[in-house]
């Protein structure tokens, strides 16, 4: 997308700039992202520092950390998660509107890290859809600002006019996904955030690409 | 020990001093004895806090479990630890809640980890796990990567999934 400023700027004034409403919106919604701050554990404390004033994630847009899922796009889960606490985290995420992403932070939530244990999900894409995983125990807070970079520009190849053009409806209430995949196990999860086409495609509720692949 | 000396003028002849590697002073009670046991030494001894409830899984050897408390005495700046054995895969024992009601938390966790059960105690549920989880982590038979983890929360999963699809259809019967 062009930039506003030079489109602001010009000589004649009009304020006018032409651009595709994908980039457009793309734009809008990589630069605001209000994370959800799932601070289970100790990664919680370095998520503090990362939205703190001495790495400043309001460089990036996203330093507007709510704790009401209804006004979030990204959740991060910083911690341990264990299986008393999943279907909770589950909750809080089929609540929040979509868009969103989720970023898992640290080992443990990536993939159950040193806590090889009955009490612990070993790896929250077992009950999640996760968009960026971040390793480290705990990662620094400039790790996870990568991550909050790399989301942004998975965010600029998505396509959301396709959900205006095409509609919801193959989507759940929470928009995860299909109602007919049943659970969220480790070999189904890359299967939530997908829709299936007439042609029985199955592609990304986001990309649009398809996904049969995997 | 004072406390020791105490009991045997009371006449608690079957009490057993045993020596700890950690040197903490230790006494021995029979189970029947146990809630006594606790309550004169509360009463006579001085020992205003109890600061662990836990038990020793002993198996395969019988009696299979034993129980631990250890008590603080500020005014006289000791400490004392009392075991008692329990026999039986399932065993009851009572509470000492009555006495120290902040051991609530402790016998319930200890019910969650071992499954002992603690006769009196006014909420004994589960502290960690989940209430309708079926099975002691601590004991030693439990694996340690856990039986099932996950069966909770799959039904949980399961049920959403169920009320989810029954609200569409609803909705669909209602167009
Ligand atoms: S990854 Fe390390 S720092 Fe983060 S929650 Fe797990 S143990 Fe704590």
């Amino acid at each position: 997308m062009g930039s506003l400023k030079e489109a602001t700027t010009r000589d004649d004034e009009s304020g006018f700039m032409a651009t595709r409403v994908n980039e457009l919106i793309n734009w809008g919604r990589k630069n605001s992202l209000w994370p959800m701050p799932l601070g289970l554990s100790c990664c919680g404390i370095e998520l503090m520092a990362m939205i703190g004033p001495k790495f400043d994630i309001a460089r990036f847009g996203a330093e507007a950390a709510r704790f009401s899922p209804r006004q979030c796009d990204v959740m991060i889960v910083a911690g341990t998660l264990t299986w008393k606490m999943a279907a909770a985290a589950r909750t809080i995420y089929d609540q929040m509107p979509d868009p969103k992403w989720v970023i898992a932070m640290g080992v443990c939530s990536s993939s159950g890290g040193m806590y090889d244990s009955y009490a612990v999900v070993q790896g929250v894409d077992s009950i999640l859809p996760v968009d960026i995983y971040v390793p480290g125990c705990p990662p620094r807070p400039d790790a996870l600002i990568d991550a909050i970079m790399k989301l942004q520009r998975k965010i600029e190849r998505e396509n959301p006019i396709r959900r205006v053009l095409e509609g919801p409806q193959e989507l759940d209430e929470s928009g995860t996904g299909r109602l007919d995949v049943p659970a969220n196990s480790m070999v189904e999860t890359h299967r939530m955030g997908t829709y299936k086409t007439d042609s029985g495609l199955r592609k990304d509720q986001y990309t649009g690409r398809s996904r049969e692949k995997n | 020990m004072a406390a020791l000396k105490h009991m045997l003028s009371l006449g608690w002849d079957e009490v057993r001093e045993t020596q700890d590697r950690d040197s903490m002073p230790t006494l021995t009670v029979a189970l029947e004895r146990l809630h006594e046991a606790l309550e004169v030494l509360k009463r006579d001894c001085g020992f205003e806090t109890v600061t662990l409830v836990t038990a020793i899984d002993h198996s395969p050897s019988e009696p299979r479990f034993e129980l631990i408390h250890q008590l603080l005495s500020i005014q006289n700046n000791d400490r004392l630890r009392l075991r008692c054995a329990l026999r039986g895969d399932h065993p009851n024992a009572p509470t000492c809640t009555d006495l120290w009601p902040g051991a609530a938390y402790m016998e319930r966790e200890c019910w969650d980890m071992f499954g002992i059960r603690f006769d009196g105690h006014e909420n004994l549920r589960r502290l960690l796990m989940p209430e309708a989880y079926g099975h002691h982590p601590l004991r030693k038979e439990f694996p340690h990567q856990g039986i099932e983890p996950d069966r909770l929360y799959r039904e949980w999963e399961r049920e959403r999934i169920q009320r989810a699809e029954a609200k569409t259809s609803q909705e669909g019967a209602g167009l």
